[in-house]
């Protein structure tokens, strides 16, 4: 029986984890939004208009769900929770807090953690072209294609991007990552070479890389062109209505939160912090400190996703092709080569 | 310096290898334009609560009217005609009668201003001779029919 019970207080935690911060984060955007464009934003349901994402999804309940005359209604249907299921299945492979007696704060401990991940993230895009193409109708057809093609180019340097922490940690085990990364100040950190000087650059270069990507991984401005909702009819999602669409944009924010998470472990030494955290400490406090510096990492994280979104205009599709392939690939390329050559000559 | 917010424009020449890639890239652009929007998030904000938190009105601001009484508590009016002659919207209906006390002749018996009407321009006040008539600060004005925003002489005396 405790095998299973550990395993369900894992598992509710690193939900917690992810479906809390996602309707959370939703207000926390709304408010950061308005302070920017100089209004108070929403600030009337609950505390502080705390309970805004509660009154959003109550809308969203209680509108119609429309599904177009012709359209394939399973696929249709099946569309949004294709994209929903894989944030939340790669979260289970993010370490989000130090061990606590035996167990590691992570739902599985996968071997190659990494790879996972990887391989999970690039299966959301499925759900986008699927959602488009059954609407029948050919905006959001063009949306999805928009959108998966942005993904595809992207998902390689992000992979690569990836590749250069995975590098520095020799291995593929988040958890091995994060404890490598951990108890011994910020020059551990991947993203300031992991311990090595010489790393540095690499380090930062492969986390400003990582960064954007995620950035255009999520459609997230300055590249959200699949669903820039002011000018070209909404993108992928055109046809879809209440609880549907909802999951949608949830699904968004629980990959933004999953990006995070991956982008902490892997570069930002997951749920250490110099001075706050002892990794060799497995008390249960000292899990939960843990767990609270792994979150406010990522909700900081998610903070200059939303500043940034308010800040830089979007890239045009050609600019953001020329981008990703002719600037980013090449730019990480080179970046794994140096790397190479600098643990080859061990320095 | 004036152009202290332009360090990413292009006509700052940048110096070094890494200075000219950074902003070949755009970092010191996007840099200085996310402390510009950081600086707007800080900033306090100039939307009020309304409801809860009312603006507080300048000196001398135009809004609802109302009939002045002197110290003895009669209405000052003297129903001479002005303001509704002043009255550019013709909002301001007046019906005199004989006077009840003895140093006027006339007084009103009924004072009609029509708020949908009124313009606020406050030329009636200007128009009094006898300094009856004011515009107060009140700018709040609900009602639930057409006939309320008829404000008669009662109203227009206990504003």
């Amino acid at each position: 029986m405790t095998p299973w019970l550990i395993f369900g207080a894992k598992a509710v935690g690193g939900l917690a984890c992810q479906m809390g911060v996602g309707p959370a984060f939703t207000i926390v955007e709304r408010r950061v939004a308005a302070w920017i464009q100089g209004r108070v934003g929403p600030n009337r349901v609950g505390p502080l208009g705390l309970f805004q994402p509660l009154a959003d999804l109550v809308k969203f309940i209680s509108k119609e769900q429309i599904v177009p005359a012709d359209a394939d209604r399973v696929l249709f249907l099946l569309g949004p929770l294709l994209v929903f299921a894989p944030p939340i299945f790669g979260f289970c492979v993010i370490p989000y807090g130090n061990m606590i007696g035996d167990e590691h704060l992570q739902i599985a401990n996968l071997p190659i953690g990494v790879l996972f991940v990887m391989s999970v993230i690039s299966t959301g895009v499925y759900g986008m072209m699927l959602g488009g193409w059954a609407s029948n109708n050919k905006y959001a057809l063009l949306g999805s294609l928009r959108a998966s093609a942005q993904i595809i180019s992207y998902e390689l340097s992000l992979g690569l991007a990836i590749l250069i922490a995975v590098m520095m940690s020799s291995s593929l085990d988040l958890n091995v990552i994060v404890e490598q990364q951990a108890g011994k100040g910020f020059g551990a950190w991947n993203v300031f070479g992991g311990g090595h000087l010489s790393q540095l650059p690499s380090g930062l270069l492969g986390f400003g890389l990582m960064f954007i990507c995620a950035l255009a991984e999520n459609n997230r401005l300055p590249f959200d062109l699949s669903e820039c909702e002011a000018e070209l009819v909404g993108g992928y999602h055109t046809e879809y209505s209440s609880m549907s669409l909802g999951v949608f944009m949830l699904s968004e924010y629980l990959s933004m939160i999953l990006m995070c998470g991956l982008m902490t472990s892997i570069y930002l030494g997951g749920w250490s912090f110099p001075g706050i955290t002892d990794p060799s400490d497995h008390s249960i406090l000292a899990g939960l400190i843990s767990w609270a510096v792994f979150m406010t990492k990522i909700l900081s994280m998610m903070f200059v996703y939303v500043w940034i979104r308010w800040t830089l205009p979007r890239f045009k599709y050609n600019q953001l092709m020329d981008l990703g392939w002719k600037a980013f690939l090449p730019a990480s390329l080179v970046n794994i080569a140096l790397l190479a050559v600098i643990g080859v000559m061990g320095v | 310096m004036a152009n202290d917010d332009r360090v990413g424009s292009r006509d700052v020449e940048p110096k070094g290898f890494l200075a000219k890639t950074l902003m070949k890239l755009y970092v010191p652009s996007v840099l200085s334009g996310m402390k510009k929007t950081m600086e707007y998030m800080i900033r306090p904000k100039a939307t009020l609560q309304y409801p809860e938190v009312k603006r507080v009105t300048r000196k001398g601001y135009r809004g609802e009217h109302r009939l002045k009484q002197d110290e003895q508590g009669r209405m000052k009016c003297v129903a001479c005609f002005m303001c509704q002659t002043a009255c550019p919207a013709e909002c301001i209906e007046i019906t005199a009668g004989p006077s009840p006390w003895p140093d006027r002749d006339k007084a009103p018996v009924q004072f009609r201003i029509d708020m949908m009407k009124c313009i606020y321009c406050g030329m009636c006040e200007e128009a009094c001779p006898c300094d009856a008539i004011e515009l107060t600060e009140t700018y709040t004005q609900v009602s639930t029919s057409r006939e309320e925003k008829i404000y008669d002489i009662n109203r227009l005396l206990s504003n």
